[in-house]
């Protein structure tokens, strides 16, 4: 069993921590292999940012796949460049604030969260990424929502004034998850 | 009998000079030599030499040494001294090692202050490859890539390698002989004993720079070559400390 | 041992210090900054040195230095800046002094581009400098493998004075798996490996003429320089070539390739012996020395064509894969180049077309 994740969005949409987390809390969780690799350009800020993420009980093969399983997008380009690569039948997320409903592909399920406005009304913009997170989490159950909240936690224990906000960000994005299933 | 003077036991004994006559390499590295023993640092002594006529440095002595690739001495030295800080690591470095292909590690080691020295030899004229042009050769002076003689406007004009450090803000000690006279030869000698001492004292980057002859690439005999150097070499590299900060 | 979730070229420099690397100078150049980044954090917690140089050359002549001091000492950097390395190779091979470094490579030639790449297989295997000398040259396929082999490169390094490479590609460094980290080796360690060295390391000696430490990076007589080679020679043949010979017996169709190809390739085999066809592949693990006699392995009689797959176009990896063969299988090939990565299902049509045949 192997699952192919690629997460795309504009540069500082917290694209890259997404996958990062997911990748981490993995790790520490599972005996499951795991990959992240970064799609990295010339610039440091700005432009789209793109990671792939591969989970596998098998030695992960190709870091990189050619056919997503799982497809998250944060903004509308990145659902112009990445839609063709999801497989038939599987998953598009799409920030739904920003991204409109693909109408070309009817075979892909899509689970939809308006992430934006929902971290603008949480007063933070950058917890987007981990409603996001949550929403996937929920949808998938591809690791366990325990285990990646604390791998969020422990990664922001420097910041600990941000855990309530990240908590609820995470749980929100849960609910819409599994709401949709 | 009375024993006043004997050659430093730091060059072999049985060695004899392979320099051309009137050469200075073999003064300075005699100098060098007197400076490691009386300093008692034999044991820690090592030096770094660059590519061409310095590089036969090697040949004379019996402490540590190693050849760095042309013009990276300063980036061996940087290397050498974290590893070994209490070493004492000189680079020996001709013109066109030190301030042609070496430049930015010249100028960069210099720039972080690496506490190690520079003994750069200044002769105006690649020396070994057999006379061309470097970039400390007089205006006017020919070379076998300059026949017509360095011309400011197609070949600027020489540097002044000392001076330029100078602008830095770390180097600790920087100072201009020559060995064209023995008045010069003990002052020679006695910038490399304090840059020697700047660097086991701890104080940072040092350079002696020498204005030295190559007889057999200028076209002159010895001694028309120590009177080239009074008169045209001394002028466009005046002698003296540039810079002390350490007093 | 517990695994932690690293990136390929943090993971490299770790296992670098636990291996006892105590001096590491680098230059910026993508993709493998969070190396020298890394070292610039890590090594100041061990009492080592990290140096930003002001260069490539400069970089590897620092190492040069530090290395010839006796201190286990590496640098890292990607395609361009390795070319620009090769001067600071060469003199370390000539001087048989023991340094590791790393290129993480991206696409070339030229600037080339800073995805990934395997363009620079000639360079790394044949001609990493002037003069013709040889190195160990290891080609990781997973993280994990660029730190067990990061970690074993210096005690290869020492063993043969000689320059060792790890032949990373933008893929290995840039991505985060999960690793189990080697031990680290006590101060204590890593003092007697430096202290070991001390009979032929400038650091001074005592006025001894026949003892002194004469680092020379060549030779004025050439019959010394010749001997030198001889010499060279001898030490270079005592290296054994290690592979991964996987699924081959049998197999239809023999993929081959190295570093992050063949992992890819790896996975092909699972895929399509899951649906009952015969491939197999063969990944050299040293790329330097070549382990020709793996292909061996195949059984001719039933394979008669090798596909070799590379992230470099034209081929260069195929070069010695048809050594390897020599005549007894057509080879082949399926690549991609300039910083493009290898796709999986490109491998697959190109190993069912050949099964097809």
């Amino acid at each position: 069993m192997e699952t192919n994740l690629c997460v795309a969005g504009f540069g500082g949409q917290g694209v890259m921590t997404l996958g990062k987390f997911l990748a981490q809390a993995t790790c520490d969780s599972t005996d499951k292999n795991v990959t992240f690799f970064p799609s990295y350009g010339a610039e440091q800020r700005g432009g789209t940012a793109n990671c792939f993420v591969v989970i596998s009980d098998e030695q992960v093969g190709a870091p990189l796949g050619d056919v997503m399983d799982d497809l998250i997008v944060m903004n509308g380009p990145s659902l112009a460049k990445f839609l063709p690569t999801l497989k038939e039948g599987g998953t598009l997320y799409i920030n739904s604030s920003i991204v409109d409903e693909p109408t070309d592909r009817p075979d892909v399920k899509v689970v939809k969260a308006p992430v934006t406005e929902m971290a603008l009304e949480m007063g933070n913009a950058k917890v987007l990424n981990v409603i996001m997170l949550g929403v996937y989490i929920g949808y998938s159950e591809v690791v366990s929502p325990e285990v990646v909240w604390g791998t969020i936690e422990h990664k922001l224990a420097s910041k600990a004034k941000l855990l309530p906000l990240n908590k609820e960000a995470f749980e929100k994005g849960l609910e819409i998850g599994r709401s949709q299933k | 009998m009375e024993l006043i003077y004997s050659r430093t036991k730091t060059i072999q004994e049985d060695k004899v000079s392979g320099f051309c006559p009137g050469c200075m390499h073999s003064t300075v590295i005699k100098l060098i030599g007197e400076v490691i023993e009386e300093l008692d640092v034999v044991d820690k002594s090592v030096l770094i030499t660059g590519i061409g006529c310095c590089g036969l440095h090697m040949d004379y002595i019996a402490y540590d040494t190693i050849t760095a690739p042309h013009g990276r001495a300063c980036a061996v030295a940087t290397g050498m001294k974290k590893a070994s800080p209490d070493s004492l690591i000189f680079t020996y470095q001709g013109d066109g090692d030190f301030a042609s292909i070496g430049l930015a590690e010249s100028v960069s080691a210099a720039n972080r202050g690496g506490n190690f020295t520079v003994i750069f030899i200044n002769n105006g004229i690649y020396g070994m490859t057999g006379g061309q042009m470097a970039p400390t050769t007089l205006l006017g002076m020919k070379a076998s890539t300059a026949p017509k003689g360095r011309i400011a406007e197609e070949h600027g004009y020489p540097m002044h390698m000392s001076e330029i450090l100078d602008k830095l803000t770390a180097p600790a000690y920087i100072e201009r002989t020559s060995c064209n006279n023995p008045q010069n030869v003990m002052k020679t000698k006695k910038a490399i004993t304090k840059a020697f001492k700047n660097q086991l004292e701890g104080k940072g980057f040092s350079m002696v720079e020498i204005v030295t002859s190559c007889p057999t690439n200028w076209g002159l005999d010895p001694m028309k070559s120590l009177e080239f150097i009074e008169e045209k070499m001394l002028p466009e590299y005046p002698l003296g400390v540039i810079r002390d900060t350490i007093g | 041992m517990a695994r932690v979730l690293m990136k390929g070229c943090e993971a490299i420099a770790e296992a670098a210090v636990r291996a006892g690397c105590r001096f590491f100078a680098g230059y910026p150049i993508t993709p493998q900054n969070e190396i020298p980044e890394y070292f610039a954090r890590r090594l100041p917690e061990v009492g080592g040195n990290f140096v930003q140089g002001e260069s490539e050359v400069a970089s590897i002549n620092m190492v040069y230095g530090a290395a010839a001091a006796g201190a286990r000492a590496m640098t890292s950097s990607s395609s361009p800046g390795i070319a620009l390395k090769s001067e600071g190779i060469s003199y370390c091979a000539a001087a048989r002094i023991p340094i590791v470094y790393c290129n993480v490579a991206r696409g070339g030639p030229g600037v080339g581009a800073i995805q990934p790449a395997q363009q620079d297989y000639f360079e790394a295997t044949k001609a990493a400098g002037n003069g013709g000398f040889r190195m160990l040259v290891y080609a990781p396929s997973t993280v994990q493998e660029a730190v067990d082999m990061t970690y074993r490169a210096f005690d290869d390094a020492d063993r043969d004075r000689n320059p060792v490479l790890i032949l990373a590609d933008g893929v290995i460094g840039t991505m985060m798996e999960p690793v189990e980290l080697p031990e680290m080796k006590s101060e204590e360690e890593v003092k007697a490996i430096q202290d070991s060295k001390k009979d032929w390391a400038c650091i001074g000696h005592k006025l001894d003429y026949a003892n002194r430490a004469w680092i020379q990076p060549g030779q004025w007589d050439t019959v010394k320089m010749q001997q030198w080679n001889e010499d060279a020679y001898e030490m270079y043949k005592t290296w054994k070539p290690e592979v991964e010979i996987y699924q081959v017996e049998d197999a239809e169709v023999v993929m081959t390739a190295y570093g992050i190809s063949a992992r890819i390739c790896k996975s092909v085999v699972d895929i399509l012996r899951a649906e009952g066809k015969k491939v197999g592949l063969i990944r050299p693990i040293t790329v330097s020395p070549f382990p020709y006699d793996a292909y061996d392995a195949i059984n001719y009689d039933i394979c008669k064509t090798v596909l070799d797959v590379e992230m470099s176009i034209p081929p260069q990896f195929i070069a010695d894969v048809d050594r390897g063969i020599h005549h007894r299988a057509e080879i082949e090939t399926c690549l991609c180049s300039g910083g493009n990565i290898m796709s999986r299902d490109a491998v697959i049509e190109a190993v069912n077309k050949l099964l097809a045949k």
